[in-house]
């Protein structure tokens, strides 16, 4: 199997302190007249998990099969290792796809899938049997090795697919929304053997998928693409906490979009002011429902800078461990605040939040 | 999801049709085949051996037979040299236009038989229009003789019959190669050409099978291109089932030639048949 | 300096060419016999010139010809009809109900689609005579009946498969019955299978040679009158002939063919014509 490197820690967060492992640079693509991707630039380093996120339609899966080689960008290089990619077809670049359906050729059996590209790159045959052998142990499938694809399930079939693409040693490795057909649980799992997998090979990935739970436990970096354009990339807890734009703040996680106006230091929304640091004008802030406190009237309020006000409970939706209650203020203001099931709020309440969580967010520009 | 009388509805009508227009003639066809005919041409309802005895005895009917799977060989190898690439090629590299090039290669299926023979025909023919064009651009003194009337314008026609025969299987089991397969195995590494022998080919076999054994065995008992084209040289089995059921007439001696060909026939399609199952990866 | 990106390997670039060959020998024929049928000096011979229509009027005059034509349209319809008759149960029955020598039943069926022609004809043949039911147009009719069932039975079922039970045990949850969903529901998603198998059928009867060989009376199916012709050898009327069915099989493939594509994907229409016999046991 691939040589382990000495358990990496992602080198992510600050891309351009080494050499990026693959550069995107300026890459658009139309089909016909249709804009699908418009100007991505971004870069991905060495040991890291990035995930594109993004909504069907967003061109996620295009810049996955651009890098994979399977579309030609109408404009944009990609490179990488400081050589040109884009130029290369598919069988020549270093770079191995997990299909999302898997692709497993049903006329071989499951170390004959595994092997394919080892055969086709005349790698010895014993090679071939030890490298086959570690990469199905690695995903825990050594005792198919014999079987066909049509016997194995969803999940065993995601699984070769895997170790089929790693057992190349590829720079890069791209996944394609592979844990869509599978069931939650088994969802849930795989994201956190994908997880563990990436840390103990070492290589980059790349994943596609429009969960962005997923994208949040799994990444160390999450590009948001939102209809052909880069909204955001950031790490999770960054672009949950600090989201760019509403529409990143709206997709990744709940959150309350508040109008607000900007004056002298001043944001005002509603009955609601807090102080801020922006320049005068309408601003949009995103304030997250776990950000908004009820106050307990016997405990008392938590702090000097909060801003308090009261309101009414109207709706109440059980999450299992939290709840997500709809709130109406005096003004009319609606929100939703996150609560932990079991303090049983009820009716009025008092509720508070520091001005701090409430972050200045862009508008997204309206697309069709 | 039926009542009994819906099920007696579809299932009744066609089971007693067949039976008397199918099953009844093909078992006649059986006892045909062990009666004989006498000197004063009626046929004899005894038993007897002497057919089977008879084409066992005289060379000819073997030596047909031989030649008959021969030609029907050579038309099978032709029509899938023809029809595999093209139907690759319309698969795969097409693109908008691979549905109009498919209805053009089923149209000459649907054009008669007959007429497509005759019009062979009339080009090998010594005055025929390949000959006189060869002439005329002075590549040939005199007519080619081998042209018409010889085995070699049989196997020309009947590879012209079935070609779409052939191609239609082989098209329809391309088409069903999932398109994500190629992608996989050029992203492992495979160029074009090795995704094709590795992948595409295996997958498709199922659809080469088929289309071999429709041209196999549509040929081989084909009658008409051989009366046509033939000559001497060129006879088939069946012409020579159709001539004992004609002026040789010996109907029983016809039977047994005849069913021969279909237990031939029969046992080539259980061939494929476990063939294809092996071959195919649902 | 921007490099295209092959997407397809030149070694390949031999592929188009084949393609174009093959369309030439199958096309080639066709032309030749459609040129010729307007060459004045008959059918051989190189180049082609005395442009003429005088084969056609031949034709246009030719009293057997006719008479054979309107022969073989009888025959085409009525073997249509049972072909019909016996082939859309015989789907339904393969396609749903489970019954005693079911798979007896459909191998029997599709034999005549891959046995020799002459075979069923000659089985046929050996039945009238025990029988002792005189030849004529009447038996050719029940000859191509019988063998075309397999064609009607083929479309049809493709088309079953093609339905959506949910729709027919959507009607029986509205309260149809049996009968009355298969009168509202299936068969009005059949339509399409049983036009498009009914002008297969009535196409092929009206070429129909190897049965009809043995079955025939005194009355000829065109066919069978051309080939007459032939063995008394090649007269350019044939060609004239030739050319007019031509266009009839061009006109009925064109709209056979939109019916089909319109229903279901390209690839398979024409598909279940060659479907080895074994498939979906």
């Amino acid at each position: 199997m691939a040589t382990v490197s000495q358990n990496a820690t992602p080198r992510s967060s600050v891309p351009g302190n080494e050499a990026p492992l693959l550069s995107v640079r300026n890459v658009a693509k139309s089909f016909g007249k249709n804009p699908v991707l418009r100007d991505i630039s971004l870069e991905i380093a060495e040991g890291e998990f990035l995930t594109i996120l993004g909504e069907s339609g967003s061109g996620k899966t295009t810049l996955l099969r651009i890098i994979a080689g399977f579309e030609n960008a109408t404009s944009g290089e990609i490179w990488m290792e400081g050589q040109r990619l884009d130029n290369q077809p598919p069988y020549r670049r270093r770079v191995n796809t997990v299909f999302q359906h898997y692709a497993l050729f049903p006329h071989l059996t499951v170390q004959e899938n595994v092997g394919y590209g080892l055969r086709v790159a005349k790698v010895p045959k014993d090679e071939i049997a030890t490298r086959v052998e570690q990469a199905l142990a690695m995903v825990k499938m050594a005792a198919f090795a014999a079987s066909k694809p049509a016997k194995i399930s969803g999940g065993q079939q995601q699984r070769i697919a895997l170790a089929r693409a790693l057992v190349n040693r590829p720079r890069l490795l791209l996944l394609d929304e592979p844990l869509s057909a599978l069931d939650a649980n088994l969802r849930r799992q795989m994201q956190v053997e994908l997880k563990s997998l990436q840390r103990e090979v070492g290589i980059s990935f790349v994943f596609v998928t429009h969960d962005q739970e997923e994208a949040m436990v799994m990444s160390d970096r999450i590009a948001l693409l939102r209809t052909g354009e880069l909204e955001q990339i950031a790490s999770p807890r960054e672009i949950y906490s600090r989201p760019a734009t509403a529409y990143a703040a709206q997709f990744i996680g709940h959150t309350n979009l508040l109008r607000g106006d900007v004056r002298s230091g001043v944001a005002r929304c509603h009955s609601l002011d807090w102080p801020v640091n922006s320049p005068d004008g309408p601003v949009l802030f995103s304030l997250r429902p776990e950000n908004i406190r009820i106050v307990d009237v016997a405990v008392g309020s938590s702090g000097v800078n909060v801003v308090r006000f009261r309101g009414h409970i109207r709706q109440r939706a059980f999450h299992g461990s939290t709840e997500l209650l709809q709130i109406e203020c005096e003004d009319g203001l609606k929100l939703s605040v996150r609560t932990a099931t079991r303090d049983k709020w009820q009716g009025d309440l008092e509720l508070e939040f520091t001005p701090e969580d409430a972050v200045p967010v862009r508008e997204s520009a309206e697309r069709i | 999801m039926f009542s009994r009388a819906y099920r007696a509805a579809v299932t009744v009508p066609p089971l007693t049709w067949v039976a008397v227009f199918l099953l009844l003639p093909y078992l006649l066809l059986f006892c045909y085949s062990f009666w004989s005919v006498s000197s004063a041409q009626v046929i004899v309802h005894s038993w007897t051996l002497d057919n089977y005895r008879e084409l066992l005895r005289v060379n000819v009917y073997l030596q047909t037979l031989f030649r008959s799977m021969g030609i029907a060989a050579r038309v099978t190898v032709f029509s899938l040299l023809l029809g595999y690439p093209l139907a690759y090629y319309l698969s795969f590299h097409a693109g908008p236009r691979k549905d109009l090039l498919y209805q053009l290669v089923i149209i000459p299926l649907w054009v008669s038989y007959l007429v497509r023979a005759y019009a062979w025909k009339t080009i090998l023919g010594s005055d025929g229009v390949l000959n006189t064009l060869l002439q005329y651009v002075h590549l040939t003194q005199h007519p080619l003789d081998f042209l018409l009337y010889s085995p070699f314008a049989v196997v020309l026609t009947l590879t012209h019959i079935y070609t779409p025969f052939a191609f239609l299987p082989i098209y329809a089991s391309l088409e069903h190669v999932p398109r994500n397969l190629v992608e996989a195995s050029q992203d492992l590494g495979a160029s074009p050409l090795q995704t094709f022998w590795r992948v595409i080919f295996p997958l498709s076999i199922p659809g080469v099978l088929a289309g071999a054994t429709f041209a196999f065995v549509l040929s081989l008992g084909d009658f008409l291109a051989p009366l046509l084209l033939g000559g001497p040289s060129g006879i088939m089995i069946s012409n020579i089932v159709v001539s004992l059921f004609g002026a040789a007439y010996n109907w029983p001696l016809g039977a047994a030639i005849s069913l021969c060909m279909m237990l031939l026939v029969l046992a080539l399609l259980f061939l494929t048949e476990s063939l294809e199952k092996k071959w195919s990866f649902r | 300096m921007e490099l295209p990106v092959s997407r397809r390997d030149n070694r390949l670039g031999w592929l188009p060419w084949h393609g174009i060959a093959v369309f030439g020998f199958l096309y080639l024929p066709i032309v030749t016999l459609i040129v010729y049928s307007f060459n004045g000096s008959g059918v051989g011979g190189f180049p082609p010139h005395n442009l003429t229509l005088d084969w056609y009027r031949m034709l246009f005059d030719d009293d057997a010809i006719w008479t054979s034509v309107l022969n073989s349209i009888e025959v085409a319809l009525a073997a249509m009809i049972i072909s019909l008759a016996f082939g859309i149960p015989a789907a339904l029955a393969l396609d749903r109900a489970n019954f005693p020598g079911k798979v007896l039943f459909r191998r029997l069926v599709l034999l005549p689609l891959i046995l020799p022609g002459i075979i069923t004809g000659l089985s046929l043949l050996m039945l009238f005579r025990e029988a002792d039911i005189k030849l004529s147009l009447a038996t050719i009719i029940l000859g191509h009946g019988t063998a075309l069932i397999s064609v009607a039975t083929t479309e049809v079922f493709a088309g079953l498969q093609k339905l959506e039970r949910a729709q027919e045990e959507a009607s029986l949850d509205l309260g149809a019955n049996y009968w009355q969903t298969f009168w509202r529901v299936t068969l009005p998603n059949l339509r399409l299978s049983i036009i498009g198998a009914a002008l297969l059928i009535f196409t092929l009867s009206m070429d129909e040679i190897a049965v009809s060989f043995f079955l025939i009376g005194r009355d000829n199916t065109l066919p069978l009158e051309i080939w007459g012709r032939l063995r008394r050898g090649i007269t350019p009327e044939i060609n004239a002939i030739s050319t007019i069915i031509f266009v009839f099989s061009l006109i009925a493939i064109v709209i056979w063919y939109r019916l089909r594509a319109g229903a279901e994907g390209k690839a398979e229409v024409g598909a279940e014509l060659v479907e080895s016999p074994a498939q979906g046991d």
